[in-house]
């Protein structure tokens, strides 16, 4: 089917209060996707090191994971990537016409599930920082 | 019925193959990530280990694949978020033209360090 939807009420983020949980999803979607690409970027310019020498990449990375604040970022983007994906998943069914009736329901479920993992991966994260 | 909203029209070359990345980016994003921070721990990550993983021709080959297609993905979804916003006209042949140069670099780089990686370069 092709054919395009009227996303006003979506664009005018100022009755934000009034946007569904579709909406919703619309909007994290984009905002964690902006997120990824961004870090997709950074990631290679930091992996770049290895062009140098085996020794900067090493200190660089190790470096960097010395650092707390770079722990809970990755904490952070370990969320935005899990939001991303089950939230991308999510869409995969709707496109394929599955599950439409409880899409809004799929949702919180992807909110949840993206806290509960985010929030089991602190351990994991933070271990050797402090 | 919820409405579905989607920043893509339905039907057309870019929509399938985002669609197509997805699928793909749903499990090597997961590979990677529960690889490199909860099998091996990113705080102990040294060139030794990541050219012993690279070494492995279908580890690298699905690095490289990895990286073109959430190249792919990443910038095809920012474009559509362009034109959803309003993008048209010469705006959005420059905005395509610029963001097709920022992934055929972002590929080439990432290209370039998984061969210095694997020990080619």
């Amino acid at each position: 089917m092709s054919s395009s939807y009227d996303r006003g009420t979506v664009e005018s983020f100022g009755r934000w209060q009034e946007f569904s949980a579709g909406m919703w999803a619309w909007v994290l979607h984009k905002f964690t996707g902006w997120i990824l690409i961004g870090y997709l970027f950074t990631h290679i310019a930091v992996l770049s090191t290895a062009t140098q020498s085996p020794e900067m990449y090493t200190d660089t990375l190790q470096g960097l994971e010395e650092l707390v604040i770079v722990r809970f970022l990755e904490i952070g983007l370990l969320a935005v990537a899990v939001f991303h994906i089950l939230n991308g998943v999510r869409l995969l069914m709707v496109d394929l016409g599955i599950g439409l009736g409880s899409q809004d329901k799929s949702f919180y479920a992807s909110l949840v599930l993206t806290a509960v993992i985010a929030l089991a991966s602190i351990p994991t994260f933070l271990g050797g920082v402090f | 019925m919820a409405e579905h909203y989607s920043s893509f029209q339905r039907g057309t070359w870019r929509w399938l193959f985002q669609r197509l990345t997805a699928v793909f980016l749903v499990g090597a994003l997961g590979f990677h990530f529960v690889l490199l921070h909860f099998v091996n721990h990113a705080a102990e990550i040294s060139f030794m280990g990541t050219q012993a993983r690279m070494d492995q021709i279908g580890y690298f080959s699905l690095m490289v694949v990895f990286l073109v297609t959430a190249a792919f993905h990443g910038i095809n979804g920012v474009y559509n978020a362009l034109i959803n916003q309003g993008l048209k006209g010469t705006q959005r042949r420059v905005v395509a033209g610029v963001l097709t140069l920022a992934g055929v670099l972002l590929v080439g780089q990432g290209t370039y360090v998984a061969l210095h990686m694997n020990g080619f370069l």
